[in-house]
């Protein structure tokens, strides 16, 4: 059996059969993991240096050297990696005085923390997967961005407590703009305009108060009212559409659940893209007291906007980028700015970054060439165990020896 | 998916008998269950109705991919989600503690299986839909989010 790190549900139910070293067939894999896992043999780079191939150890010192010089160092990205290898990470940083960001800045970030921290109450999937009879998807498409969500814990299985399961148990509603793939399956969905979620979330309110909602089709806020009312246990998964869409009015989103919670058991559940994003965040916050942006520059922890990936890439001189693909992913201007510093990426695949980074140093992947833990979406550990021999070096191992020729 | 309709529409409908049946209606919906060939249609065979047959033989060529049960399986549109894998009733039936609670199948008795990300169908007989006496399930079509499962 091994485990799938191409999304934050970590399925553990893979199984693989190997011929000569590479995978002829796979069982109960996502058409995404699968995708990840076949990169494995497609997409692979090898060490380099401006461009020119060289061995890992030379790539290696190359990377010492300029993290050693550099005066503001920046370490981005950390979400598809271990546990292991980001507390070697956190660790370095601060060695280096770097400043230290991961991914959630950018996404899930707001959110992770009142969940973290204890602000908004939360659950495991696997309480979903037996008490749940109400799920939300707000904001979010699981059909697309985890696959298997809907199949293992949110909607069709049969839980201890839901043994007749979607047929006559489970209610699964979608908020989003756009009616995704999960829209058509769920039982109700809700179209907000762009931007819409906060007045949507306020006439959700007042029909938990008994009063008649400002915005939207009246009736059918009042059905989603009486829903809600209905619900034993429920549980609100937010995608990055609400998060992105409340921003700064993010306490709208406490009070709904404060509010419900009143009347009933709400649970919330963030939908984490990267499979060990939350990991980051919890290790951080132990260690710092922040989930991400954080500096260790001059030996002191501070903590705020100034470190994040936004300002950091205008400021840094160097930066080591390791399990993500900023260049990618982040807006023209900061992706800009960070591929004009000298670049550090370790990755198992080809990326924008690993294509644009002065130093490059190919690593194992984590679920079936490197064994280690992360932390899935609800908070869960789970450990898993290298599937392919490798003779690769792990993100964790990598870290290591920076670390400790710096 | 083609329609009972849609291959009426192009049958000569001058309720010949011919083929054994009552009405051109009835023939189509045996063409639709893969009862009956379009050859079995003489009247279809006249030079006249050519481009009928023509288009008749476009129209029926996917249900030729389906299973004796009437399963068509996208595999290009698949996600490999397993809800389908997790719905059906006979793949409950078969692996309570695995397929019941979301998880994918060990055994071979399941009639579906996700397998090099897309899903897979086997064990046609097991389906509730196999056989003269089948009762119309569709709880595989119904939870799939991009239709890559129909049924004929």
């Amino acid at each position: 059996m091994a485990v799938c790190t191409g999304c934050s549900l970590l399925c553990e139910d893979i199984e693989l059969t190997l011929k000569t070293g590479a995978i002829s067939q796979v069982k109960n894999l996502c058409r995404k993991g699968h995708g990840h896992f076949q990169a494995l043999f497609t997409e692979r780079i090898v060490p380099k240096i401006d461009g020119q191939e060289v061995s890992v150890d030379q790539a290696i010192t190359k990377a010492v050297d300029i993290l050693r010089n550099a005066k503001h160092p920046l370490l981005y990205g950390w979400s598809n990696s271990a546990l292991e290898a980001q507390r070697v990470g956190i660790d370095l940083g601060k060695k280096l005085g770097a400043t230290i960001d991961d991914t959630s800045s950018f996404c899930q970030g707001i959110l992770m923390e009142l969940v973290l921290t204890g602000k908004l109450p939360t659950c495991t999937l696997d309480d979903v997967r037996n008490f749940a009879d109400t799920s939300v998807f707000w904001g979010a498409d699981p059909s697309n961005s985890h696959p298997r969500l809907l199949s293992r814990f949110a909607y069709y299985p049969r839980g201890s407590k839901r043994q007749k399961s979607y047929e006559e148990e489970r209610n699964c509603l979608v908020v989003d703009v756009r009616k995704s793939a999960t829209a058509k399956l769920c039982s109700n969905y809700f179209r907000v305009p762009p931007g819409g979620d906060a007045d949507f979330i306020a006439s959700v309110i007042d029909v938990l108060d008994g009063k008649i909602p400002k915005y939207g089709d009246k009736k059918r806020m009042i059905d989603l009212g009486t829903i809600l009312r209905k619900t034993e246990y429920g549980v609100i998964f937010p995608g990055v559409g609400l998060v992105y869409a409340l921003q700064d009015k993010i306490e709208l989103l406490k009070t709904l659940v404060a509010k419900l919670n009143e009347i009933t058991t709400f649970k919330v559940v963030p939908m984490v893209e990267h499979y060990n994003m939350r990991g980051f965040n919890q290790l951080l916050l132990d260690d710092s007291g922040s989930i991400n942006r954080v500096s260790f520059h001059s030996g002191q922890v501070t903590h705020g906007p100034e470190n994040s990936i936004m300002a950091a890439a205008k400021i840094c001189d160097a930066a080591l980028v390791i399990g993500s693909d900023p260049l990618s992913s982040l807006p023209f201007g900061t992706a800009k700015s960070l591929a004009g510093v000298s670049l550090i990426a370790i990755d198992p695949r080809r990326s924008l970054t690993t294509d644009a980074a002065q130093v490059v140093i190919p690593s194992a992947m984590y679920g079936l060439e490197a064994g280690g833990s992360a932390i899935r979406m609800d908070g869960v550990r789970i450990e898993f165990e290298p599937i392919v021999k490798s003779d690769l070096l792990s993100d964790e191992q990598i870290l290591a020896r920076i670390k400790e020729e710096i | 998916m083609v329609g009972a309709m849609e291959i009426y529409k192009l049958l000569p409908t001058d309720a010949c008998k011919e083929c054994g049946y009552s009405s051109c209606m009835a023939l189509a919906v045996a063409l639709l269950n893969r009862e009956k060939k379009l050859e079995d249609c003489p009247a279809l065979l006249n030079p006249k109705y050519a481009d009928k047959f023509k288009k008749l033989k476009e129209l029926l060529a996917p249900l030729e991919k389906a299973s004796e049960t009437g399963l068509i399986i996208h595999p290009e549109k698949c996600f490999g989600c397993g809800n389908c894998v997790v719905a059906c009733p006979v793949n409950v039936a078969a692996e309570p503690t695995r397929c019941g609670i979301g998880l994918g199948p060990q055994g071979d008795r399941v009639i579906l299986a996700v397998e090099d990300g897309v899903v897979k169908c086997m064990n046609v007989k097991e389906c509730r839909r196999f056989g003269p006496n089948k009762v119309m399930c569709n709880a595989c079509t119904v939870t799939c989010p991009s239709k890559a499962i129909e049924f004929v």
